[in-house]
């Protein structure tokens, strides 16, 4: 019984959606400002995945190919209907914070990627395990970054005061810039950085060889900085 | 009209401040070539799907819009997402078939990428977008332009960004994936620098 366990865990670090299998990154930053709507955001995705990945494989056998794509996105398209208006109707602050975000799951190539590549070829037990799995993998992204810009731009986590503020006797200043858009490019960047440092098999090949190239010497770097 | 262009074009630019149409934006970005002909294919799709998405929005799905045709009091506004996606895939595949007909060169240059761009949550969220900011019809055909073009910016800066890194010494951990996001957040950050208030 060890391959429910690779269907589950080899996509939280070793096979990534979106550090390593590049997928669902679009939606992935834009909700991460702070942790609460990032874990909202990580539930939605969770139940959509699974659901639709179960309901595909379960008919994949009488899904004709040449529209299988539709089929995928109508099912996709229904169960994010539902979780959108569940959301604006028991969490509406939530759902008005999360914007248009809920709606772009069916087009988030992460839950797309899933049912193509993998319900679509496998019985149902796996295809949820795969589900639950890179699921799992995307909300790990999404709270350690939503973790980062919460604490280090408010201060705060999950709303409660976690560093004192400056503005109430603490020595912390918020980092506005936390909250923009750019730093969860940079958070996302340097986490990739540090996974592939210690997982060095994951580093992707240099395009060109540089042997005709001299080194860079020292001088001409500092001379450009 | 211009102040929706300039600030879809750059200080609410889809890819860099949204987040919008990031897989492709990474996976397309290797080249210059390729960039270019992915960014016109968004601006045409996005400038005819966005006002068409609204007109069929304001006909169609939003509260008490059916009353001309006798039908009061119904909501069908939690129906748009599928019919956005329809129109949109609907649209990729006649702009295929008309381009096929009368402009092959044209053609042969968008092929590749109209089938991308219908699972593009660019196109699909500037459609959302403009609903959420209740833009009438030609505001929305000028958002739709500029949030295109915005799109095209970004991206073709961006894959030339990448072919000259392509002949640099990068270390292993960051080459490639890692080294985009932060390239990536330069031009954002560059690019939030357009943002007036």
């Amino acid at each position: 019984m060890t391959y429910w366990r690779r269907y589950l865990f080899e996509p939280l670090l070793n096979n990534n959606p979106i550090t390593i299998q590049m997928l669902g990154i679009c939606s992935a930053l834009a909700v991460t400002t702070n942790l609460k709507t990032a874990l909202t955001m990580c539930i939605a995705v969770i139940v959509v995945l699974t659901v639709s990945s179960g309901i595909i494989s379960a008919i994949r056998h009488h899904i004709p190919s040449s529209i299988r794509l539709i089929i995928q996105i109508t099912i996709i398209a229904s169960m994010v209907i539902v979780i959108d208006q569940i959301l604006q109707a028991w969490f509406f602050e939530i759902s008005q914070v999360l914007s248009i975000f809920v709606s772009l799951i069916v087009t988030n190539c992460l839950v797309m990627g899933r049912t193509e590549g993998f319900a679509m070829h496998n019985d149902v037990v796996p295809s949820i395990l795969d589900a639950l799995g890179n699921a799992a993998g995307y909300s790990l992204i999404l709270i350690f970054v939503a973790s980062i810009r919460e604490i280090l731009g408010m201060g705060t986590l999950l709303g409660i005061p976690l560093l004192p503020l400056a503005e109430h006797g603490g020595w912390f200043e918020p980092m506005a810039f936390m909250q923009k858009a750019p730093s969860a490019f940079f958070i996302i960047g340097l986490l990739i950085w540090g996974i592939r440092s210690i997982k060095t098999e994951q580093v992707e090949p240099a395009k060109i060889t540089l042997h005709n190239t001299p080194p860079v010497s020292a001088t001409s770097r500092e001379g450009g900085s | 009209m211009i102040d929706i262009i300039i600030s879809a074009i750059f200080s609410d630019n889809l890819a860099l401040s949204f987040f919008l149409g990031m897989c492709t934006f990474m996976a397309v970005s290797s080249r210059v070539e390729t960039a270019a002909g992915l960014g016109v294919a968004i601006i045409v799709v996005q400038t005819i799907t966005v006002p068409l998405n609204n007109l069929v929005f304001h006909t169609l799905l939003s509260e008490n819009a059916l009353q001309w045709a006798g039908i009061a009091n119904q909501d069908l506004s939690f129906l748009k997402l599928i019919a956005f996606i329809g129109i949109i895939a609907a649209m990729v595949q006649i702009l295929e078939v008309v381009l096929d007909r009368f402009s092959p060169a044209l053609y042969s240059a968008l092929g590749v990428f109209l089938p991308l761009i219908t699972v593009n949550c660019a196109i699909l969220g500037a459609s959302l977008f403009m609903v959420e900011r209740h833009y009438n019809f030609t505001e929305s055909i000028a958002y739709g332009f500029g949030s295109g073009v915005g799109w095209a910016l970004a991206v073709v800066l961006f894959a030339a960004i990448r072919e000259r890194l392509n002949q640099q010494r990068i270390p292993d951990g960051l080459r490639g994936l890692g080294l985009a996001f932060i390239i990536t957040g330069l031009i954002s950050m560059g690019f939030s620098a357009f943002t007036l208030s």
